[in-house]
């Protein structure tokens, strides 16, 4: 971020079209290349308009299932997509190039400007140019004090509004102050780019050492930290599951509140799961409250309410009249008013292995062919299942989503009419399963919560490094790096007095400023002023 | 007032300013094409007096033209009072439309798109608003009010009634966070219009003779002026614009989603954003890309703030689902 000056402009002329360059001073020229501010300027217009793709094409981190289904729907699009790391923009090599080499880029510019900025700490204030009446501002007055009031006044004027000060008692009769303020600009400036460098650092540990698992709770049930438990897991490259807080919960309560009437008819108002943990083996069950908005901290982890939904408890009897399934199935909700899908898998069935696909309707309305929804609350809870009999395919050994049948070892069971069968119950009710395969009952309803758990180490270290970084930003935007210089000398038995600012930013009022600062040079004078004050341009 | 009166003042206020910032815009397109035949007054108070007297001769020899230029010049002045007067007007009905709203959802007024269009453009006008008073910016009337009609436009078709929040909103980050996203939005809006305007004038100042000076644009300070005017809106925009989406968002994305960064489509476009301002920072430091192309980078970054607004809540899916469309 070094400015692109002649020199540079130079070497690269040079380089177009001299003879090739030696490595080492080739290695020179690239690295003042990719450290200079129109590279960083250039990577960081590329980052925004390498974030755009990830905005649009699914993203494997982010949505899993919509990945998937964009596969389904585009087959010569993926391929390519897929080569092009499409899926996973933000961690594709060439996105993860672009960020790296703006990093360098960023700490090339860092360093080399934080030792200038050093020096220039130590450094004395700039001198003074020899013509004040070329600089965007300066002005003058003649007085009968001596010069060295006039100098002493003008150290203690500026030391006064926190500018620091030097002074040349010139020998050949030509006395300076120079003064300089605003050195928290850099400063700020500096605090701003390794605060960006920090934050991607502890994005980077959190990325390496932390996780993420979802998992469904059913009312009455419970979970307890391990891997086997969750129902999706992803974890960084360094993370090692014995680092899981062994921490367990159980889920006492669910509570759903969704808008009754009026225009936001549906919408939710609150989720609420209620129930108790256990931090660690052998510890006391504490009673915990989480919501939406307010996660659970167990020890470095955190529990969050993310999702919630319906699990119906169904019993089924096969053909033998054995009980062989009982228990709340989780069917995923799909709209606003809750119609939830979901499917029921019974291997023990005999003889065949049982398997119903279908909804979980809260308020059910039988107004047309397809029973709906209307409302998300539990109003009037039915279920809408087809009925499959055969191979459920559980025992190949390949791993089966729980919300999906495998449909090729089944047959869908239909009625006398030929159509497939549907089965509509309410709770309480149970239905007979054609071809005396046995009987299927929807005993209640349930809710369940779907909790995300994970940790990110390095958050509260990118937390802090964005608030300083802030501050620094502020500081690089709003303080003025000024100068400002007074300069005596002798004329015609007088005093000559000079005043003049200059800013390495633009922006300010220099003449303003100039004016100011003379008239209160002058009015603390003990003499009144002889000349009026010219003032320069400015 | 019951909360459904309150939504009735809301809804009347805000389609009352909707037709006041109307009016507005066309009072100020009647300054611009007065100003088109009107001779550039502060030019000629400029000039050294024998000159004028001269200039003035010349216009009692020359004809109507002189005079017709100088009351064009009155009429336009005339005319840009009236719009800034409009503006403040509609600006009040706007404020008392955003804050009914809010007393009738009985929470902060801008938990979905329809609010945040309202909420934000009140932030825009009261910036404009305040660069007037102080920096004499009226000249940015137009592009501003125009603007206003458009946005109130766009936010009838996002309308939704009051009402209480989705759980994932009811925290008191959606005051932090989305309060700072309307505030530096608003700002960016203006330095936008600031930064058309400095092309235009940039432009100008490069392409027309000396003598052909007059018109609208000549009445408009200096590029170097609305440069700098454009660079102090983006400066107080920035870090405002980084609190909400790189510090204010991801506190709140780790309480509600559990992670503080997931890139949502809202926060690639946020970031997108963030990157294309942190590179017009950048631009103005650095040889070659001051004016022009760091004026372009500005527009630029306005238009993917814009995309991040409203082309991310129609085209994209992701957890800032609170349009209401």
């Amino acid at each position: 971020m070094t400015q692109v000056s002649d020199q540079q402009a130079r070497t690269r002329d040079f380089a177009r079209t001299a003879p090739p360059l030696p490595p080492r001073q080739f290695a020179r020229w690239f690295w003042r290349q990719l450290t200079s501010m129109r590279t960083a300027l250039l990577l960081l217009l590329l980052l925004a308009l390498g974030a755009i793709p990830g905005s649009f094409i699914p993203q494997t981190k982010v949505d899993p299932a919509a990945v998937i289904r964009f596969e389904r729907e585009h087959e010569t699009l993926t391929p390519i997509f897929d080569r092009l790391g499409l899926f996973s923009v933000y961690t594709s090599p060439w996105f993860s190039a672009i960020y790296l080499l703006l990093m360098v880029s960023l700490v090339g510019c860092i360093v080399p400007r934080t030792f200038v900025y050093l020096r220039a700490l130590r450094a004395r204030p700039p001198k003074a140019p020899a013509r004040f009446d070329r600089l965007p501002a300066s002005a003058s007055y003649e007085t009968d004090e001596s010069p060295d009031e006039v100098l002493a006044r003008a150290q203690s004027v500026l030391r006064r509004r926190r500018w620091r000060v030097d002074v040349d008692d010139g020998s050949d009769g030509v006395g300076v102050v120079r003064a300089e303020k605003g050195f928290l600009r850099e400063a700020g400036n500096l605090t701003f780019h390794i605060a960006a460098v920090v934050v991607l650092v502890a994005v980077a540990m959190g990325s390496l050492w932390g996780y993420k698992g979802s998992v469904i709770v059913v009312e009455g049930e419970g979970f307890s930290n391990t891997l086997t438990q969750y129902d999706d897991f992803s974890a960084g490259g360094w993370f090692d599951a014995g680092d899981l807080t062994p921490f367990s919960l159980q889920l006492d309560r669910f509570d759903a509140r969704f808008v009754i009437d009026g225009p936001q008819q549906g919408q939710p108002r609150e989720f609420e799961a209620q129930g108790s943990y256990v931090a660690e083996p052998g510890a006391d069950p504490v009673p915990y409250d989480i919501e939406v908005n307010h996660p659970l901290d167990v020890g470095s982890s955190s529990v969050y309410l993310v999702g919630q939904g319906y699990a119906p408890v169904v019993t089924v009897r096969d053909g033998e009249g054995d009980v062989v399934f009982s228990g709340p199935v989780p069917f995923l909700p799909e709209d606003a008013s809750y119609t939830s899908s979901g499917v029921v898998k019974v291997p023990e069935a005999a003889p065949e292995e049982l398997g119903f696909e279908g909804f979980f309707l809260p308020t059910a309305v039988m107004d047309g062919e397809i029973p709906r929804s209307a409302h998300p609350a539990a109003a009037n809870p039915a279920i809408a299942l087809f009925v499959y009999a055969g191979d459920l395919g559980l025992g190949d050994g390949l791993p089966q989503s729980v919300f999906a049948l495998e449909k090729d070892g089944l047959t869908q069971l239909s009625g006398e009419d030929g159509k497939p069968v549907r089965l509509l119950l309410q709770p309480g009710q149970t239905a007979r399963i054609p071809g005396g395969l046995g009987t299927i009952s929807f005993d209640e309803v349930r809710q369940f919560a779907r909790f995300q758990i994970g940790h990110s180490p390095g958050s509260s270290l990118a937390l802090g490094a964005a608030v300083l970084g802030i501050a620094g930003l502020l500081a690089s935007l709003f303080i003025r790096p000024r100068r400002a210089w007074v300069r005596t000398r002798r004329r015609d038995g007088r005093t000559l007095v000079e005043v003049a600012r200059l800013d390495r930013v633009s922006g300010a009022d220099l003449g303003a400023d100039v004016d100011e600062l003379t008239e209160e040079l002058r009015r603390q004078s003990s003499r009144p002023p002889t000349t009026a004050p010219e003032s320069g341009k400015g | 007032m019951d909360t459904e009166q309150w939504a009735t003042l809301s809804n009347n206020l805000v389609a009352a300013a909707t037709v006041i910032f109307g009016l507005a815009c066309i009072a100020h397109l009647i300054e611009w094409s007065s100003s088109r035949i009107s001779a550039p007054d502060a030019e000629t108070a400029r000039l050294p007096r024998q000159l004028v007297s001269a200039v003035q001769v010349g216009a009692a020899a020359g004809g109507e033209d002189a005079q017709s230029r100088r009351e064009g010049g009155e009429r336009g002045e005339r005319f840009a009072r009236i719009g800034v007067a409009l503006t403040i007007l509609a600006a009040g009905c706007l404020l008392v439309g955003v804050v009914s709203r809010g007393f009738a959802a009985e929470r902060v007024p801008w938990g979905n798109m329809y609010e945040f269009a309202t909420a934000g453009l009140l932030v825009v006008v009261t910036i404009y608003l305040g660069l007037v008073r102080f920096m004499r910016a009226q000249w940015l009337g137009g592009v501003i009010t125009g603007f206003a009609v458009c946005m109130l436009g766009l936010a009838f078709l996002a309308y939704v009634p009051a009402g209480p929040l989705v759980p994932a909103l009811d925290s008191y980050w959606l005051l932090l966070h989305v309060s700072a996203a309307a505030v530096a939005g608003g700002a960016f809006t203006v330095g936008a219009g600031a930064s058309i305007f400095y092309l235009l004038k940039a432009r100008a100042e490069r392409e027309t003779p000396e003598d052909q000076r007059h018109g609208y644009l000549w009445r408009l300070p200096s590029s170097a002026a609305i440069d700098q005017l454009a660079y102090r809106v983006h400066a107080f925009a920035f870090p405002v614009w980084t609190f909400a989406a790189l510090i204010a968002g991801p506190i709140w994305a780790e309480h509600a989603w559990g992670r503080y960064w997931g890139w949502d489509p809202k926060e690639v476009w946020a970031f997108i954003t963030w990157v294309v301002y942190a590179g017009y920072l950048h631009a103005r430091a650095t040889a070659g890309w001051r004016g022009k192309a760091a004026a372009v980078i500005a527009l630029v970054g306005f238009a993917t703030f814009l995309f991040d607004f409203i082309g991310v809540n129609l085209l994209a899916s992701g957890q800032h689902t609170y349009s209401g469309l």
